[in-house]
């Protein structure tokens, strides 16, 4: 349930926004998910709906997932994350700490572990929309 | 496009008094041996304090601690474990033994993400364990953390005050809190670095001995307490926090 740290931290920088840009009510909140980091939307979902502070009552919000892309530094080579082919332990470290990616994942044409993560780490707040 | 994870980072820290990175400009003068012996010392003296390890490519607190089995639990959010008495958190748990490399923006977002998800109890202190340098862990705890003070560790010798003047000349410029100077592995009386730091405006806030039975005491919690350079940082405890 590490998701709601993450739950947290948008309507943390969502209601920043709205301060900013003096939104009284704020009505929805758009955001994008790496799949690198497998955050489940569901659990997401759920701590929105918890959490919901006043200026959040009617808030929709909607969540686009993103895959990852991963390039190697040495060779070029750029290819797409896949859990599949992973431990499951190792698919929980990268949920944890996506960095962690350099710890296990090796580029498949040359075996660095000196990629980029080029798309698709983690949560990104896309677009946050209100009324004065 | 916003990166959410900073807007909650002060937010998780709101209930920790006091918040000490023990920084150097130079590597290997003893960071994280007194990092880790400052948290136990002030445990000792019935504080509550988190340790946590910011240098996430070549860790060691968790040697120096001897941590045990214990792992972070998932609880909206991660809950450090606690050893020895301390909350301790480290980039270790996620990558075990094995060798992770990592570059400068990707260890720019281990800290966000460790800062942003873990939760700390309401403690008395946060020591924070830095990598050598005036990098990103300096950089990007200055533009994150509102109540950073920084403790720097130098040694006898010209070459690593050297660095620690520069350090301490960028936190300076940055207006970062810099609590004082502590001058490690000491072998001779010499007044050199107290004179050095003084014409710094800065705190020299005490000495520790080289003591070459700590090698020995290393991963020992009860051994650990016992060197001198437990003592010595018990004072400086005493005096200046
Ligand atoms: N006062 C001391 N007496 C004897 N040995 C010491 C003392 N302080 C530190 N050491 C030893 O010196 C070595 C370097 O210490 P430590 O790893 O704490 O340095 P560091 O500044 O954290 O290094 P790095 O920059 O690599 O993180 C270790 O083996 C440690 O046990
Ligand atoms: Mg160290
Ligand atoms: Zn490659």
């Amino acid at each position: 349930m590490h998701e709601w740290a993450l739950a947290e931290a948008v309507i943390a920088a969502a209601t920043q926004i709205a301060a900013k840009e003096k939104l009284k009510q704020i009505t929805e909140i758009t955001i994008k998910i790496g799949e690198l980091q497998q955050v489940e939307t569901d659990i997401l979902e759920f701590a929105f709906q918890q959490l919901k502070p006043a200026n959040l009552k009617n808030t929709k919000f909607h969540i686009k997932s993103q895959k990852a892309t991963l390039k190697c530094r040495v060779c070029g080579n750029t290819w797409l994350f896949a859990r599949q082919q992973l431990d499951p332990a190792i698919v929980e470290a990268i949920h944890f700490i996506p960095e962690t990616a350099h710890t296990y994942i090796k580029c498949p044409k040359c075996s660095s572990p000196d990629f980029e993560i080029t798309e698709g780490r983690g949560i990104q707040l896309e677009k946050v929309t209100g009324v004065r | 496009m916003a990166d959410p994870r900073t807007s909650i980072i002060n937010q998780r820290l709101k209930h920790i008094n006091r918040i000490i990175a023990v920084t150097s400009g130079k590597g290997g003068v003893g960071k994280s041996l007194i990092a880790t012996t400052l948290a136990l010392t002030l445990s000792k003296q019935h504080r509550k304090v988190g340790l946590f390890d910011l240098d996430f490519t070549s860790p060691s607190t968790h040697l120096i601690l001897g941590t045990k089995d214990a792992q972070p639990k998932e609880e909206k959010g991660i809950v450090p474990p606690t050893i020895n008495g301390i909350e301790y958190m480290s980039l270790i748990y996620y990558c075990s033994d094995k060798p992770t490399p990592l570059r400068g923006a990707d260890t720019s977002n281990v800290l966000i993400e460790l800062l942003a998800i873990t939760r700390w109890s309401p403690l008395d202190y946060l020591i924070i364990d830095m990598p050598p340098g005036i990098g990103d862990a300096v950089l990007d705890l200055i533009r994150l953390v509102n109540r950073i003070e920084f403790l720097i560790v130098t040694t006898p010798s010209q070459l690593a005050f050297e660095t620690v003047k520069k350090q301490a000349i960028l936190l300076q410029q940055l207006h970062a809190p810099i609590i004082g100077i502590i001058e490690n592995m000491k072998m001779t009386n010499t007044k050199n670095i107290q004179q050095q730091t003084e014409k710094l405006n800065l705190a020299y806030i005490g000495e520790i001995p080289y003591d070459p039975q700590v090698e020995d005491a290393i991963g020992d919690e009860t051994k650990l307490l016992s060197t001198v350079i437990a003592q010595k940082i018990t004072e400086i405890t005493h005096r200046r926090l």
